[in-house]
């Protein structure tokens, strides 16, 4: 469904992306690994239209595709958790989960761009309680709510809306266990209704945990594929950091 | 109403030195046209009508200014706006070598000077009106929800979708627009269009946005706050005239609560963070 084939991205003089090329199925979850600076998160702005490749292309449905912008990623239905960007803190909890798609009023009220804000609120409402995630009330402040509900708001503002593939960078940092789990559970239950997820992390036991298939970036290049099931934690961590564990343990004696 | 101006900008984050400088340009410039055409002997109403687009207008080109200056030149808020109240303060005394325009018809005063109601003028009815719908529109429409949102956390807005760089584009020229709606309503209210007008005017703004209780580093703030800051400051200003303090140590009071203000908002802040 998305593939991505010889992207590259320079920022100057600095090759974040080489070459890059890998594929992810409708209702599959695909792990993207790597050291910092891999190009882990220029992957993913590249993919959710934050940043424009340099070289090489995307296709998308079968459709080579390059978004300009965040809007047209969003419009071809694909949702991104980023892991530094966030929420608007000032505002509710239904205000975030909508943003940039408010439901307006029907009628002239409408027309002139008034809410319906109680629309949003129950909607909001009705969302977090399918998907299972208890937070209190959707009218607080995101501000006021823990890391972990932050992160669960994230993560509903994304499932709701995401259609065909929802990427989440690092949507387990600064989590606690339960949060974890609850993250985890949330990702097999998108996977069900047929979208595809990209789970970039740096928690091998997580990523081992629910992906289908593991993408290895090093450097700005994709160092190797692996079939979840049939790869072992160490052989990741081999191709993550171009040594076996052994090796490194050695080196750092 | 420069209160309102300045509400929309604070709450994206951002601040505009220029609503006095707008609105003392935006009313000569509105003058100008309308003495020149009357006395050009075009019918009044006919005048009236070019003076008060005239002044929307360049209200509207230098809110434009601001925000593409802001957006596509990424130039800082401040400097953005402060090289703008440069140029329009500049410009309001070139084109008037520091005299007022004087010979505007009667009617404009008589307009702007009228009592209905025992206390109404048409400047408050205006400033009211112009207040409820502002305050509606920031609110309770997408428009205001963006704007607080692009305060909060611009990156987010972004991600979320929202247009953010035209965003801030509206929301400067916005602020234009109202500085001018209040260069009109000046003009009304003295009979004449002074190139004096609007000089400090961004203080008294800023101090009443701050004193409503919206946070300079956005996100924060309503209209009605706004509202009861200018009251609040009004009241201060009226105070220490009617004891019998000299006039020129308003700014300084003004300066002072601002101060105030915000190192009172950073103390929550942090306390907030603690």
């Amino acid at each position: 469904m998305l593939s991505l084939k010889n992207v590259g991205k320079r920022f100057g003089s600095l090759t974040a992306l080489d070459a890059v090329g890998f594929e992810v199925g409708a209702g599959e979850v695909v792990g993207l690994v790597g050291d910092n600076g891999a190009g882990k998160s220029t992957c993913v702005k590249i993919i959710s239209g934050m940043f424009q490749p340099s070289s090489g292309h995307i296709d998308f449905d079968g459709q080579p595709r390059v978004w300009a912008s965040p809007h047209e990623a969003l419009d071809a239905g694909i949702e991104t958790v980023y892991q530094d960007v966030g929420l608007a803190s000032h505002l509710s909890v239904d205000a975030n989960i909508f943003l940039g798609r408010e439901m307006k009023l029907p009628g002239l009220l409408g027309r002139l761009g008034f809410l319906d804000n109680s629309g949003m609120r129950s909607a909001a409402r009705a969302d977090t309680h399918r998907i299972g995630i208890r937070l209190p009330d959707v009218g607080a402040a995101v501000g006021d709510l823990s890391g972990g509900q932050r992160q669960a708001v994230a993560i509903a503002r994304s499932i709701s809306w995401a259609r065909k593939l929802l990427i989440l960078d690092e949507p387990t940092n600064h989590l606690g266990v339960a949060e974890v789990e609850e993250v985890l559970r949330l990702i097999g239950r998108v996977r069900d209704q047929g979208v595809a997820v990209m789970l970039i992390s740096h928690t091998l036991p997580h990523v081992m945990a629910v992906t289908d298939r593991i993408v290895v970036l090093r450097l700005g290049r994709v160092v190797a594929q692996h079939v979840t099931k049939e790869t072992t934690t160490a052989q990741i961590v081999h191709d993550i950091m171009g040594a076996s564990e052994e090796e490194i343990a050695a080196h750092v004696r | 109403m420069l209160a309102f101006a300045e509400t929309l900008v604070i709450i994206t984050g951002g601040i505009d030195l220029s609503v006095g400088a707008i609105l003392g340009l935006s009313g000569i410039i509105g003058s100008l046209v309308l003495v020149t055409l009357t006395t050009a002997d075009h019918s009044l109403t006919a005048g009236l009508f070019a003076g008060v687009i005239a002044a929307m207008l360049t209200g509207l080109l230098i809110g434009l200014g601001n925000g593409l200056m802001i957006t596509r030149m990424r130039v800082t808020p401040f400097i953005a706006t402060l090289a703008m109240l440069g140029i329009a303060t500049g410009l309001t005394f070139v084109l008037t070598n520091g005299v007022d325009v004087s010979g505007l018809p009667p009617v404009v005063a008589t307009l702007g000077n009228a009592v209905f109601l025992g206390v109404l003028t048409v400047p408050i009815v205006v400033t009211a009106v112009i207040g409820i719908v502002v305050g509606l529109y920031l609110h309770r429409s997408q428009f205001g929800r963006w704007t607080f949102a692009i305060g909060s956390n611009a990156r987010a807005a972004r991600g979320a979708g929202i247009p953010v760089s035209r965003h801030l584009v509206k929301v400067y020229v916005l602020s234009g627009l109202l500085s001018a709606a209040a260069g009109i309503l000046v003009v009304m209210r003295l009979g004449t269009g002074s190139p004096l007008e609007g000089s400090n005017d961004e203080l008294n703004a800023i101090a009443a946005v701050v004193i409503g209780g919206a946070s300079l580093f956005g996100g924060v703030g309503t209209v009605l706050g706004s509202v009861l800051g200018a009251l609040i400051i009004g009241t201060i200003v009226n105070g220490l005239i009617v004891v019998g303090v000299q006039p020129y140590w308003q700014t300084v009071i003004i300066g002072v609560i601002i101060a105030v203000a915000v190192m009172l908002q950073e103390r929550g802040r942090q306390k907030e963070a603690a």
